[in-house]
């Protein structure tokens, strides 16, 4: 027995809240974001990412308060992401109690942030995210503004980049089955985390739990992030993991 | 008081919020302040980024003395590469540690990283990994074996005396996560981010005396 694969519930926060609707049995507040963590938390969660989703600058201070309630309640380690621009945001969501912050489009428009932001606080706390979209057989792109710009980049290649810059894990979302529920781009999500030495993340399309095996399975990724199948609390991150098990996966019981 | 060595590598918000947790009553202190070191009761020694970093910073801010000082008398807690750097020599940019432990810090080597299925492991080890624990020490007390503790490094350690190893982890091979030696416990994990079993461990550092005598009764379980 050795290390496990993880299980990552994603929280949407904006304004303070979280979208998306979360819906837990016996949850009065389903849009607090410290009570959510909280019952991630003890459903067996090991990690928490959390994408501040704000679009007005004004509220950004927003998601720190939250960050710092969290952290002084729950002990696993916690990803901020979201317009992440500069090392002083690095900083101050690292302050504020989060572990890792996750860069997209700003990694994109600057990838010099990535390695500054990795050799000031180390490379263990920078997750790159890439929205990749498949453009033709063998070939995905990666987009970003929230997938709607495209870059011309080739997802596989920029990952590698992003991993010899110094991004200490990368987060993959496909943007053709985000939302689907169909299941992650296994060939894609292999073919960035074999290209990789850094552990991958995969994301986007998660239906059913037999989804989240076969993104470690046949996908190779060294960890499984889902928002909607947790949210509505179709499963726990227990019953998850419980099925994970079940298909010889290591897993965090 | 419990003093968090702070020399200003990486985030020490989270070591303060979890000792701050398990320890209402203690006053927790982040300080880069030598004198403040010295007068505390216990002393974290965590770390984050690169060693050579490390090493740098923690010299830059005047602070070595003070944590040799520490690490020969109070009830000492190394994490991460606070536990690295208690040792003599590190292959992470060929820098020297503090030489209070003896032996070498090494990278996994890429050609031992594959796992028994022949499938890559990646580096850094980031993630759950079981801890098995090597001897009874105050530090263990309720923390069943072979519990899940979360890791985030390419170094690990290689004690020249296997008898200061308290638990060892795999990936692939069996490597040192986590030594003790009288008043000294350092771990390659962290406990702050480690949950249940992190948070038991804090506990148990924040109410230990520095005692621990590696004698006869001393069983080797690993």
């Amino acid at each position: 027995m050795g290390l496990s694969k993880r299980i990552i519930p994603c929280l949407d926060v904006t304004g303070g809240r979280v979208v998306k609707g979360v819906n837990f049995v016996g949850l009065r507040d389903a849009g607090d974001p410290v009570e959510i963590a909280k019952r991630y938390d003890e459903q067996g969660a090991d990690e928490l990412t959390f994408l501040d989703i704000t679009a007005s600058s004004d509220e950004r201070g927003l998601i720190l308060k939250i960050i710092e309630d969290v952290a002084s309640q729950v002990f696993i380690p916690l990803t901020v992401g979201g317009g992440v621009r500069a090392v002083a945001d690095v900083r101050s969501l690292l302050n504020a109690g989060a572990d890792k912050v996750s860069m997209n489009t700003s990694a994109v428009s600057n990838p010099d942030l990535v390695a500054e932001a990795s050799n000031r606080f180390g490379s263990q706390c920078i997750v790159v995210a890439i929205d990749a979209k498949k453009v033709s057989e063998n070939k995905w792109e990666v987009f970003t503004h929230g997938g709607r710009r495209q870059t011309g980049l080739d997802a596989i290649e920029w990952a590698v980049r992003m991993q010899s810059l110094g991004a200490g894990e990368i987060l993959l979302t496909s943007m053709d089955r985000d939302g689907t529920k169909n299941g992650f781009d296994l060939e894609l999500t292999r073919k960035v985390s074999d290209a990789l030495d850094i552990p991958l993340i995969a994301s986007g399309g998660v239906g059913n739990l037999a989804h989240l095996a076969d993104g470690v399975l046949e996908g190779h990724a060294d960890a499984v992030l889902a928002a909607s199948i947790f949210h509505y609390g179709e499963y726990t991150v227990r019953q998850a993991k419980e099925y994970m098990a079940t298909r010889q996966i290591e897993v965090r019981l | 008081m419990i003093a968090i060595v702070d020399y200003g590598m990486g985030n020490l918000r989270s070591v303060e919020k979890a000792v701050e947790h398990v320890s209402p009553n203690s006053k927790v202190l982040v300080t880069s302040d030598p004198g403040k070191i010295l007068e505390a009761d216990r002393v974290i020694f965590p770390g984050q980024g690169a060693m050579p970093d490390c090493m740098r910073e923690l010299d830059a801010r005047g602070l070595r003395d003070a944590v040799l000082q520490a690490a020969r008398d109070k009830p000492f807690l190394g994490i991460c590469i606070g536990l690295q750097m208690l040792f003599e020599f590190s292959e992470e940019g060929n820098v020297a540690g503090l030489g209070i432990l003896r032996g070498r810090v090494k990278r996994f080597p890429a050609d031992q990283m594959f796992d028994t299925s022949g499938e890559k492991l990646k580096v850094p080890h980031i993630g759950w990994n079981e801890v098995e624990e090597c001897m009874s020490h105050p530090l263990w007390e309720g923390i069943e074996d072979q519990s899940r503790f979360y890791f985030v490094h390419s170094y690990y350690v290689e004690p020249e005396d296997e008898s200061i190893v308290a638990a060892t982890s795999r990936y692939p091979f069996r490597f040192a996560s986590a030594v003790a030696k009288r008043n000294i416990f350092a771990v390659q994990f962290h406990p702050e981010k480690s949950q249940h079993a992190g948070l038991a461990l804090l506990r148990n550092f924040s109410a230990w005396n520095g005692e621990f005598s590696s004698g006869e009764k001393q069983v080797r379980l690993c």
